[in-house]
């Protein structure tokens, strides 16, 4: 009986130990969850609350630009789109041809959408049609009310009121691209799939102002990332309005005044150097470029087009200034004081140098030539004179101080520096020592020397205005610094190129304005686009209108007006114009009369 | 009189109802409420698909606890061999005919029921083990054929379940097992010498392991090594008890189980789902649940007036008890994600008809207290209780 009741309590003393045992990995237990929820429980919320949260961005209404008095350039407008939800649609054919039979739906956009499904979650929705009318949006919302994964809503398109007219400086809007990515070290708002970044012009110069800053929704979202419902909303900021000193009349009109031809025009205030109408011809539709061209064709035709409708001339084009030029080299020689104003050289139509002869475009010569007539006339000998007297660098240093050599700075993208050429530059960039000849072809801004219309335009905003290195710009921009020139020199140049217009003899007196008080002053000019042969000048092939188009010489005009009361500046280029003064210089004049008429009606 | 006669002569089945500790069933039944409302939440508050299955398990299971509880105890002890022995056929079974499952052949198709043997074992041992030392006195128990075939009697099943391999229940089994050798009576210096043993093995089988198998076993060991692949479900389950705080994020509001973070968050993760949304109140009052469980299975086992009944009902108190710790342990990432469900809450019906019929034979032990037991193996006269003592 012993036995029994012994082993009876072994079994019990054993059981307690055990239970003990139990007892204490239960109270484990308790310290482990005491652990995890009170001591630890703040640092396992917040991995919670980062598992279940995601921060969506909400797109901000991009800023609308306008002209000088507060006319839209670019704006604004909703359009209603159609969109599909994949896994809830059900099949994708099917949905698309059900949505085939309520309204036009091309192969192209089907094969986008098939393309778009593939390549994203299936609760990310796909715009199947995009730009609809209002009637439209109405009528299709009520075909597919019932219908599950298909839906209408309203988004945002950037709308361009000029259109091509101010293509190039407004620019355009598209879809973002791996490059615009890179630029812009990926700032989380871009890779949104309704945002649309600044291409060129303003748009792309001026996008950060534009653009805003993102709201941002906190999405409640499951382990997969599907979004629950919203937590929280915080308002994005519209971006800002951006005023323009560009005038939308002006604009519009410079633009027409190129009809066929190719080439740019700029109207520029030479007070404050802001930019009245910059054109640059042929153009192309900004809106089209919204959804990124997706036809291939279309894009082919813009992109290979061989006269580039997608370069902005303005600022992209490099052009010989020609005659033009004989500004900056007057200034310099009567600076550097190896020439009188009165002093008169002989031109019979050739000027030697060494070996080689060096024609003045008027064959039988100007006879004699001071500064006011070479300038009026635009004889060839008389700056070859001068210009070798000068010397290049100092003809240089004054093409910088008027603006040429160096981009100016405006507020569009792919501006060109030009080229200004000077000793240590053909030694640099050739590894040639320099000709005296060059310095010749230099003086009648042919050679090396290349100009962009912005550059020339700022040239002659500089001569009018006689005082401050104006700059050319779109929107603010510093205070001009001391132009430093003296305003003597200044004043027998524009004496000398009130004639060119204002005389009879003068290159442009068929392109003058006759209205009194409105008379605009300027220089021609013409840019070589290929040499003309010695065979050639005996033959007597020297009419530029009987050569191909493409060989013929660019035409130029640089002017201001009133002539006596400078307050506008324009630079025409027309591309193979052949005479600055029979195509360029009517533009000029139309557009310089154009500005005075619109300050003085106050339109 | 026949041991396995149903009824005690005298006592009605109404009588012998009367005797089942009806606390205990209440017990269970609120563990199981906890469960029904626990499977409503998973299932984004539905009562389908797990919620609903699970009350109406647990409404079959307690007829078969009851049936259990009314058969007489000595049928209990005659057929404890023949018992173990089926449930290790159909452990054998599984692995000629089991269907492939969670990456382990554990399930058994009969008729319409799937079942896993390895379930059924960890109580058919017990019940084997208990009837063992049952017939046995200490010096018998100690004395090595008798001890070896203790021994045996675990091993079988376990290393069976271990090759499916089912690593989680084959060290249940194990640790059931072992422990009923404790409380058997087997000599303290036994288990110093298999435990002096185990300890000298570890090194040795270490140093033997390549580098990319040692790799394994240290993130089995610590999940969080690897948080993107192996770690995962141990991380977010963490996450999910950590962020419950001292009170929770309040029913069905729970992120990390509603927003899909949590898996498995019906069946072996639940725990995790309790934690964060009644925080460590909530998980405090389930562990007090269990407690309370074990507590009514050690007061029978202490009640109990011959060996069998008391091994028996502290062995099933004790696996019950495995079942707990294991899975609350592994949700709280104390130890590495073994396929263990939390008992009457996890969904999944194996397990839980498993300790119904447990508790069952527990509340058998309760029922038939006072029975006297047949002469054992040993001839040794039974205990003091009679037929004569309860009238």
């Amino acid at each position: 009986m012993t036995g029994v009741r012994s082993r009876t309590q072994l079994i019990r003393r054993r059981a307690l130990l055990v239970g003990g045992v139990q007892i204490g990995l239960i109270g484990l237990l308790v310290g482990r969850l005491v652990q995890l929820q009170v001591l630890e429980g703040e640092r396992y919320s917040r991995r919670a609350e980062d598992n279940r949260t995601a921060e969506r961005l909400l797109a901000p209404e991009r800023g609308e630009i306008l002209d000088r008095r507060g006319r839209p350039l670019a704006r604004n407008r909703e359009t209603y789109r159609l969109l599909l939800v994949p896994e809830k649609a059900g099949p994708i054919d099917a949905a698309l041809d059900e949505i085939g039979r309520l309204a036009a739906l091309g192969p192209t956009a089907r094969e986008r959408v098939r393309r778009t499904v593939q390549t994203q979650p299936g609760f990310e929705p796909v715009v199947v049609l995009d730009d609809m009318s209002w009637e439209e949006m109405a009528r299709l919302s009520l075909a597919i009310a019932e219908r599950e994964g298909i839906f209408t809503n309203a988004a945002q398109r950037r709308i361009y009121p000029l259109g091509p007219a101010a293509a190039h400086a407004i620019g355009y809007v598209g879809r973002v691209s791996r490059k615009d990515l890179e630029r812009s070290d990926g700032a989380s708002l871009l890779r949104m799939p309704d945002f649309r970044i600044g291409k060129t012009g303003v748009e792309r110069t001026q996008d950060e102002t534009l653009r805003g800053a993102a709201g941002t929704r906190l999405m409640e979202i499951t382990s997969t990332g599907r979004q629950r419902r919203e937590l929280g909303r915080q308002e994005g900021l519209s971006g800002e309005t951006l005023h323009l000193t560009l005038d939308a009349n002006l604009q519009r009109f410079a633009a027409g005044l190129f009809g066929e031809e190719t080439g740019a025009a700029i109207l520029m205030d030479i007070r404050s150097g802001g930019l009245l109408a910059t054109v640059s011809a042929p153009s192309f539709d900004p809106g089209a470029f919204h959804d990124g061209i997706t036809d291939r064709q279309e894009w082919l035709s813009l992109a290979g087009d061989p006269l580039h409708p997608l370069s902005n001339r303005a600022v992209s084009g490099q052009y010989a200034p020609g005659s033009t030029f004989k500004i900056v080299v007057a200034l310099a020689a009567l600076e550097a004081r190896v020439v009188s104003a009165d002093q008169r050289f002989f031109c019979n139509g050739v000027h030697e140098l060494g070996t080689g002869r060096f024609h003045c475009w008027r064959r039988g010569g100007h006879g004699h030539v001071d500064l006011f007539k070479a300038l009026q006339q635009s004889c060839d000998i008389y700056f070859y004179e001068i210009a070798q007297r000068t010397g290049i660098d100092r003809i240089a240093a004054m093409a910088r101080k008027l603006g040429f050599g160096a981009a100016t700075g405006v507020e569009l993208p792919g501006e060109y520096n030009g080229l200004i050429p000077t000793k240590a530059w053909k030694r640099e960039a050739r590894d040639e020592s320099w000709h005296v000849g060059e310095t010749l072809l230099a003086g009648i801004g042919q050679g090396y020397v290349l100009a962009t219309p912005i550059q020339l335009a700022t040239m002659t905003a500089r001569l009018a205005n006689g005082t401050h290195a104006i700059l050319p710009r779109l929107i603010g921009g510093e205070s001009p610094s001391e132009l430093g020139i003296d305003r003597r020199f200044l004043r027998i140049v524009r004496k000398s190129l009130a004639a060119v217009t204002g005389s009879r003899r003068g290159t442009a007196w068929n392109a003058r304005i006759a209205e009194a008080g409105f008379e605009m002053a300027g220089k021609t000019g013409t840019s070589q686009v290929r040499r003309i042969s010695r065979l050639e000048r005996r033959l007597g092939v020297r009419k530029n209108e009987d050569l191909p188009r493409e060989q013929r010489d660019h035409a130029l005009f640089v002017g201001y007006a009133p002539a006596d009361k400078p307050r506008y500046a324009a630079a025409v280029v027309v591309e193979h114009g052949s005479s600055g003064s029979k195509t360029a210089a009517p533009i000029a004049r139309d557009l310089l009369l154009a500005a005075q008429k619109a300050e003085t009606v106050g339109s | 009189m026949k041991a396995w006669e149903v009824r005690q002569p005298g006592l009605g089945v109404g009588g012998l109802l009367l005797r089942i500790d009806w606390v205990l069933v209440i017990l269970l039944a609120l563990t199981t409420a906890v469960g029904f409302a626990m499977l409503y939440s998973a299932a984004g508050g539905n009562i389908q698909p797990w919620a609903g299955p699970h009350a109406l398990r647990f409404g079959a299971g307690l007829v078969v606890m009851m049936a259990v509880a009314l058969i007489d105890i000595r049928f209990w002890l005659r057929c404890a061999y023949p018992i173990y022995a089926a449930s290790l056929l159909l452990v054998i079974g599984v692995e000629f005919l089991g269907e492939v499952g969670m990456g382990a052949q554990r399930w058994l198709k009969l008729g319409p029921l799937s079942v896993q043997p390895s379930e059924f074992m960890k109580i058919a041992l017990v019940l084997a083990l208990a009837r063992h030392f049952h017939a046995l006195d200490e010096r018998e128990a100690n004395s090595w054929p008798w001890l070896l075939l203790a021994l045996a009697l675990i091993a079988a099943p376990a290393l069976l379940v271990a090759r499916q391999p089912d690593l989680g229940t084959a060290a249940m089994i194990g640790a059931g097992g072992v422990a009923l050798l404790f409380l058997g009576g087997v000599s303290w210096r036994l288990f110093a010498l298999f435990g002096i043993a185990a300890g000298a093995l570890v090194p040795a089988v270490w140093y033997g392991l390549k580098d990319y198998q040692r790799d394994r076993v240290l993130t089995f060991l610590d999940p969080e090594r690897d948080l993107a692949g192996a770690g995962y479900h141990g991380f977010q389950s963490k996450i999910g008890i950590g962020s419950g705080g001292e009170f929770g994020k309040g029913y069905l509001e729970g992120t990390q189980s509603h927003l899909g973070f949590l898996p498995e968050s019906h069946t072996d993760f639940i725990f995790a789902v309790i934690s964060e949304e009644f925080g460590l109140a909530g998980g405090l009052f389930v562990l007090a649940l269990y407690l309370a469980v074990m507590g009514y299975g050690f007061a029978i086992g202490f009640m109990a007036r011959n060996d069998f009944a008391r091994l028996l009902a502290f062995g099933v108190t004790f696996t019950f008890f495995l079942f707990v710790f294991a899975n609350v342990a592994m949700v709280a990432g104390l130890i590495p994600v073994v396929g263990v469900p939390l008992p009457f809450i996890s969904y999944g019906g194996t397990a839980m008809l498993t300790l119904q019929i447990g508790f069952g034979l527990v509340l058998s032990a309760k029922v038939y207290r006072d029975v006297e037991m047949e002469e054992d193996a040993a001839g040794r006269p039974a205990g003091p209780g009679s037929i004569a003592a309860m009238r």
